[in-house]
């Protein structure tokens, strides 16, 4: 009898806690199967649609929830030259120079001020933390980045977000976390702060800074409205913009390469739409697994310690 | 090597502690700058980025005090003193903002907050360590996706042209297009910052979940308690200290509820239902061009929000709990 009630046990319930009802472990189980649906079903339908092919969206009514046939002429289609291609790769161009270029001022920020007692230590430190109680407002900041006649330059994309005072108290954190042992046999040795920098510092924060490089990253790919604000030439729109006007204001993009003679075969409306969707999503797929190990460790045990 | 020795003798005996710290004020600045200043040269191309962009725009809020021409420039513009202030608490568009504002901060107070915390214990409570990962990852997913992408995604679920209205049209029902019905608003965008955030925003109720001592429940459950008694006597004051931090936080910013997410939907449902006090300095600010006015709600948004914060911490001291930030 005991053996038996024993076995039944999950290994990891603890000894002092009840067996769950079986009603209470059932409707666990639906609320875990409908959140998960919740996230998963949108983008299911969506990806589905991007790769039907015409006959299948007409069948279906538009979108399309089981997969028939399936086709790749709408990426095909938005890929091969066109608005989408200049968008996507203007997004990715923004996204990948932002991030090099914030993630070095960050470190470089972070470690100058890893060090209690140096030269104006605690000012500089001041004007990095300053800056989460108060913003200094849209129209001002708008006025800023005009005048610097920014308008219409993708650095107006990255420069007025290129410091996130968060991430720079996440990696000074983590270098003052290093044992101060290090930096006293380094210097010993005779190495300069660059040296000890690219040589100490970094090799052993690879996975904070790996982090913050993807926090930078996702906001770079992700920025909408700076665009709206800061560039009127449509040519230069990131994906963000063009999806807006695409999907959600139902303008068509002209300017598509179109059908490439001899191929008769074009991707539908509905399925060039739903592939620029799903072209907006695929960065956010792309660090996922990365997300999934480093992220969260990293990111609390940072806010603790900052 | 003087210093090494300088610093353990300070360590070791107390007493010699002050002078040794004099000792090391008095280091001439000269050589403190030798020292230090390649971390001086490495701070201040990011210090410097937020002077540019944040400090001296901050001061730009002057503007609010003039009848700012921008060809005139700020120096060149007639000063008004409260004029545009006055001219701004006496518009009806601009308490049109702030109240629709406050009452979504208010909504998403009810029906946001509290889902984070009850997915974190639903989650905590799933002994299968896969299902925990799987669910998890899904749930932090659309946290990394762009508000765009987010209404997209609903777009295609509730719109006009989306999923529930074509499979309403087949069964010969009056569609429904729930993305610019101005009545359900709230409870639209209250369900798209849920399924955005909400498993993001349990991560932080996870973290408080795995800090408390398993001998307390042991203990509670030996003396008798059940499941209920358990979560309100043990789970719940561990989680006290998050949810006060959190709903400070939220006061602090209950005049930015959001801003390209009320933008983008703005068209679909019109001004009255989605301007919010964000939306409204954009667009009295930038789109309309009085550029003195958009500065002044912007000055009155921050220094409320301002205020809020430091009250609601005031607060949350009085009550014995250790809120955002201590005098410490």
């Amino acid at each position: 009898m005991t053996t038996a009630t024993i076995k039944r046990r999950h290994p990891e319930r603890p000894v002092w806690e009840e067996e769950p009802s079986p009603v209470g472990k059932g409707l666990k189980g639906i609320a875990l199967t409908g959140i998960a649906l919740a996230v998963v079903f949108p983008m299911w339908v969506v990806l589905v649609t991007s790769l039907s092919p015409e006959r299948v969206i007409n069948e279906s009514g538009g979108l399309v929830v089981i997969p028939g046939e399936l086709s790749l002429r709408a990426y095909e289609q938005i890929l091969s030259g066109g608005t989408v291609t200049r968008a996507v790769l203007v997004s990715t161009g923004v996204t990948l120079v932002g991030t090099v270029f914030s993630v070095v001022l960050s470190v470089l920020a972070a470690y100058g001020l890893s060090r209690r007692g140096s030269v104006l230590h605690r000012p500089l430190l001041f004007v990095f933390l300053l800056t989460f109680l108060f913003g200094p407002g849209l129209v001002p900041s708008y006025l800023m980045v005009t005048g610097l006649g920014l308008k219409d330059s993708y650095w107006a994309l990255i420069l007025p977000s290129a410091i996130n005072a968060f991430n720079l108290v996440v990696l000074r954190a983590f270098f003052m976390a290093i044992p101060q042992e290090l930096f006293d046999s380094a210097r010993i040795d005779g190495a300069g702060e660059v040296r000890i920098l690219t040589r100490i510092v970094l090799p052993l924060s690879k996975a904070v800074t790996a982090v913050v490089a993807l926090f930078y990253a996702v906001g770079y790919w992700n920025a909408f409205f700076n665009a709206v604000l800061y560039i009127d030439d449509n040519s230069m729109s990131p994906l963000q913009v063009l999806l807006r006007g695409m999907v959600l204001q139902g303008t068509n993009p002209t300017g598509f390469a179109g059908p490439t003679p001899g191929t008769a075969v074009v991707a539908p409306n509905l399925a060039i739409k739903m592939a620029v969707v799903m072209l907006a999503v695929v960065p956010a797929l792309l660090v996922f697994p990365f997300v999934q190990r480093h992220f969260t460790k990293g990111v609390i045990t940072g806010a603790v310690k900052g | 090597m003087p210093t090494i020795t300088d610093e353990r003798a300070s360590g070791a005996a107390p007493v010699t502690a002050a002078p040794a710290v004099r000792r090391r004020r008095r280091t001439p600045l000269a050589a403190r700058l030798r020292r230090d200043w390649p971390l001086l040269a490495m701070t201040v191309p990011a210090a410097g980025l937020l002077v540019v962009f944040h400090y001296i725009p901050t001061l730009w809020n002057a503007i609010a005090f003039q009848d700012y021409n921008p060809y005139a420039g700020v120096g060149g513009s007639a000063w008004v003193g409260l004029g545009t202030f006055e001219r701004m608490l006496s518009d009806p568009g601009f308490w049109d903002a702030t109240v629709n504002t406050l009452a979504l901060t208010g909504f998403q107070l009810v029906f946001f907050f509290p889902i984070p915390i009850a997915l974190a214990l639903l989650l905590n409570s799933v002994l299968s360590r896969r299902v925990r990962k799987v669910m998890q990852s899904v749930v932090y997913l659309p946290h990394f996706f762009s508000w765009v992408l987010v209404i997209s995604f609903f777009e295609q679920m509730l719109g006009g042209a989306g999923l529930l209205a074509q499979e309403m049209r087949e069964l010969g029902m009056e569609p429904l297009n729930i993305m610019n019905n101005p009545e359900t608003f709230p409870l639209l965008v209250t369900a798209q910052s849920v399924w955005m955030d909400a498993g993001w925003g349990m991560i932080v109720f996870l973290a408080a979940l795995s800090a408390i001592n398993p001998s307390l429940y042991e203990a509670a459950a030996s003396d008798g308690a059940g499941r209920r008694r358990r979560l309100w006597h043990v789970t719940l004051p561990g989680l006290r200290p998050v949810i006060v931090l959190l709903l400070i936080l939220k006061l602090g910013n209950a005049l930015s509820v959001g801003f390209e997410q009320f933008l983008i939907q703005r068209d679909a449902v019109g001004a009255g239902a989605a301007e919010v006090l964000d939306t409204y300095v954009y667009f009295q600010g930038v789109v309309v061009g009085d550029l003195s006015y958009g500065a002044a709600a912007g000055i009155f948004k921050g220094v409320v929000g301002l205020v809020l914060i430091l009250v609601a911490n005031r607060v949350a001291h009085a009550l014995g709990e250790q809120g955002v930030y201590s005098k410490q």
